[in-house]
């Protein structure tokens, strides 16, 4: 049989589809392989925890730690119906995104899925929380403020994220650490840092917290007055402003965010997927990244990592019980 | 010094490059605003990996771009298909699609798209020449002001209760109660969630008015198909007529002046001007026995409304970083992805990019024009696909949208259910309209007055503190009142006519209930 013009084009335009084809095969059916990755989001797109998923897949793509890393979106309830759908999960070549949010979500929620049912892979970063008044206050320093706030609690409207988030438990814990019953704080809950922004900036609430992101240019610019940023050391976003503890106040909150996986994987498949995580970690492009967006490396994976989980769970749901969001 | 500044940006944003992304944008945004849960915000943000390896303009662009062609192609799907992509197409439907029942879908498309370009041409104008001075304002407007504003929106609803006060008000009610489902925003708390987790956020507005609307209608058009003959659509002429166009110009203008004060607002939202025009279009309009059957000017007031609007929100977002929609919040991502942070400073830092981001408004909405006029003849052969196809095709797309948001099979449940109701509520001739406003309208109202009232601490004479809510009640009070004052000052002698004309639309309502073929 003569070998035919056309016979030739089509044998080589079959033999690399199908080694494509058995190569794809190859990557779905062998376990531990990380090539195809998917990474879900618990929340809409646009917020935090999206940007960190997405910034994470960036980095992943481009240093070729995993060819392909898709990144999906389950929306609703804090979270909480992600980490539903996770629980139900057996890809094991899948993380969820996820933070302290939903820490909180979990019990103001009462989702039957808890932190403990799925595995905790790493945390990957932190954000600083800020505390400001708007330009017209009369309080320029953390002191001052608490002084003025204790006096009247009720009077004092405290401007916010989503009710339950960090913002409130911040609220919440500078409270406790002022003397104040917590049940008397007036936090006023909007959908985001934005909403809250313009309430700031039109002087309607006393003090509002959110991340840096949202309200540190509105510091540098004078248009709102920073008294404190909620973690340990200050904050390269805006350096003048005082720490929570240096003003006095036994409080310290990061907004940290990490990855889940799957309930039940082998403990070789939870310990390739701890490898990945850190080797994207470990990248320069990852450093870069924490830059451009203020985050704070916090690092830390594993068995470690679960620890922390449920140090944050006792603490998230003893100040939410003293808010009075959960019984 | 703007002019000069703009032209700059005129200069940076006509390269063939930001073209080429300026028109990819507009096409993938009518794409995603005529499938209804696709919306824009989805888009870009699954776009946001191609600020990688774009330039910031060329990305920034093509994001303008989706973004201004969404709130275009939202309008297409409500006027021919009373299923509309995004909620603030959902006032253009009213009026839209009995005009393309009637076969005047060109002239309905045509004003629609005419009026989006007029109002985003001059919104985006606005956006360039005044933003700093108007942002001021907008961020002095309190919370107590908004729930001013929705009580105003409440009294338009007024407009589109149709011929039975009290049909309409059940049916209002009906959203209302809808809008309470989910998470309260002030306290956390769940209500009437059943405990489905899922419906903890809310049921999406875009899945009612998809179900109330589409869905019902498809269900209705089922029921009816065996009995009669098929009615054909007879379509009449292809373009906007002289008439046409003298009765829309005032409503694009009036549109554009209620949309864009709403965009500039940190919470205005691009609804709630879509409401007050179709309310003002009808209180103004020379033919106020067209509404409800298809008038234009109730097409073209809310779309030039809802574009004025977008164009609106981006000067919060420009001049102070305040993301205030889904897509604003995207976008500013995008601009933190290239290390610029919007803020107070963004004009002075990042000068060239902000203006070039402007021209490419205008560039994107002239290319929206010329794009989607020529569709116009294109889109309303749509309906000459026979109706037992097009329904299926509609009930196909209505499907896949609500179901491609979370893939989550039970909001396909939820979009039958509802469906089901928009069918029994369409066959009893109850107004479906009325139910998706106070869906909206509703959490609005509701979230603004409790949060106004925590601020005081219960005190309820902030509700009246600032000269600006006491002007919107007053209006909100005069619209309700007038009518009423008007008729008793009139005395009797109106009455009987009046009582004559009530009859016959009674009987309107009545037949529209029992009628073959297209509901009412």
């Amino acid at each position: 049989m003569a070998l035919t013009r056309r016979r030739f084009l089509a044998g080589a335009l079959a033999l690399p589809a199908v080694s494509t084809l058995a190569a794809c095969a190859g990557t779905v059916v062998a376990p531990g392989d990380l090539s195809r990755l998917r990474m879900m989001v618990p929340a809409s797109p646009g917020g935090g925890w999206d940007t960190t998923a997405r910034t994470l897949q960036r980095v992943i793509q481009q240093t070729g730690i995993a060819r392909n890393v898709q990144v999906f979106n389950v929306e609703g309830a804090g979270g909480t119906i992600g980490i539903g759908q996770l629980a139900r999960e057996d890809d094991d070549a899948l993380l969820m995104m996820m933070g302290l949010v939903m820490v909180g979500a979990i019990d103001t929620n009462d989702s039957t899925t808890r932190l403990d049912d799925v595995t905790p892979i790493a945390q990957l970063i932190a954000e600083t929380e800020l505390i400001v008044v708007p330009a017209e206050s009369p309080y320029d320093t953390l002191e001052d403020f608490v002084t003025g706030w204790a006096a009247d609690p009720r009077g004092t409207p405290i401007a916010g994220g989503s009710a339950g988030g960090t913002d409130q438990i911040l609220a919440g814990l500078l409270a406790q650490a002022a003397g104040i019953d917590p049940l008397q704080v007036n936090y006023i809950a909007y959908s985001g840092g934005g909403e809250s922004l313009s309430a700031l900036l039109g002087n309607q609430v006393a003090a509002g917290i959110s991340g840096t992101a949202d309200y540190g240019p509105q510091v540098t610019s004078g248009d709102l007055k920073g008294l404190a940023v909620s973690t340990a050391d200050r904050s390269e976003a805006v350096p003048d402003v005082p720490t929570i503890l240096e003003s006095g106040f036994d409080v310290e909150v990061t907004n940290w965010r990490g990855l889940m996986a799957r309930p039940g994987m082998s403990d070789g498949a939870r310990e390739d997927l701890i490898a990945l995580v850190t080797e994207a970690h470990d990248t320069d492009e990852w450093a870069e990244a924490l830059d451009a967006n203020g985050w704070l490396d916090t690092f830390q994976t594993g068995d470690e990592y679960g620890e922390f989980l449920a140090e944050e769970e006792t603490r998230v749901r003893q100040v939410l019980t003293e808010i009075g969001l959960i019984e | 010094m703007a002019i000069s500044d703009l032209l700059g940006g005129f200069a940076d944003a006509i390269t063939p490059v930001n073209l080429l992304f300026a028109l990819l944008g507009v096409l993938l945004g009518t794409a995603v605003g005529v499938l209804p849960g696709i919306g824009p915000a989805m888009t870009v943000a699954l776009l946001l990996p191609a600020t990688y390896v774009l330039e910031p303009t060329s990305a920034l662009i093509m994001f303008a771009g989706i973004y201004y062609g969404g709130m275009y192609g939202g309008s297409t799907t409500s006027i021919l298909l009373n299923t509309p992509g995004e909620s603030a197409s959902i006032m253009t439907a009213l009026e839209g699609n009995k005009m393309a029942k009637a076969g005047r879908g060109s002239a309905a498309l045509a004003t629609a798209a005419i009026g989006s370009f007029v109002a985003g041409t001059i919104a985006t104008l606005l956006l360039a020449l005044v933003a700093p001075t108007l942002v001021e304002v907008a961020i002095g407007v309190t919370t107590a002001d908004y729930f001013a504003l929705a009580v105003l929106a409440f009294v338009a609803v007024a407009s589109v209760l149709g011929s039975s006060p009290l049909r309409g008000l059940a049916s209002l009610c009906l959203g209302l109660y809808l809008g309470l489902v989910g998470t309260d925003v002030l306290s956390g708390q769940e209500r009437f969630t059943l405990g489905i987790p899922q419906l903890s956020d809310g049921i999406d507005v875009v899945v009612v008015a998809v179900a109330l609307f589409a869905v019902g209608e498809a269900l209705y058009v089922a029921s009816r198909l065996r009995k009669g003959s098929v009615q054909v659509i007879d379509h009449k002429g292809s373009w906007m007529t002289r008439e046409d166009l003298r009765r829309s110009w005032k409503p694009w203008l009036r549109g554009t002046a209620f949309g864009f004060p709403f965009g500039v607002m940190p919470a205005g939202g691009a609804e709630i001007p879509t409401f007050l025009s179709y309310a003002t279009e009808k209180k103004l309009t020379k033919h106020p026995e067209e509404f409800g059957h298809g008038a234009i000017e109730g097409v073209a007031g809310p779309e030039a409304a809802n574009n004025a609007s977008a164009a609106g929100v981006l000067v919060p977002l420009l001049t102070l970083g305040i993301p205030t929609s889904a897509t604003a919040a995207i976008i500013l991502a995008a601009f933190q992805g290239y290390g610029i942070q919007p803020g107070p400073t963004l004009l002075t830092t990042e000068g060239p990019l902000v203006w070039a981001l402007i021209a490419s408004l205008f560039i994107g909405n002239a290319m929206l024009l010329v794009l989607n006029l020529p569709l116009v003849g294109l889109w309303v052969k749509l309906l000459k696909i026979p109706r037992p196809y097009l329904y299926a095709g509609i009930l196909t797309f209505a499907s896949l949208g609500s179901f491609a948001v979370n893939a989550d099979p039970l909001d396909l449940v939820i979009l039958l259910g509802l469906g089901l109701l928009g069918f029994a509520m369409r066959r009893f001739g109850w107004p479906v309209a009325p139910a998706v406003i106070g869906l909206i309208l509703g959490p609005i109202a509701e979230t603004n007055l409790r949060r106004a009232l925590a601020i005081s601490d219960g005190d309820l004479s902030v509700l009246v503190d600032s000269w600006f809510s006491r002007v919107v009640l007053i209006l909100a009070l005069l619209a309700l009142v007038g009518p009423v004052v008007l008729r008793a000052v009139r005395g009797r002698r109106a009455t009987p006519a009046e009582l004559a004309r009530d009859q016959e639309e009674d009987r309107e309502v009545q037949k529209a209930a029992n009628r073959e073929g297209w509901g009412s």
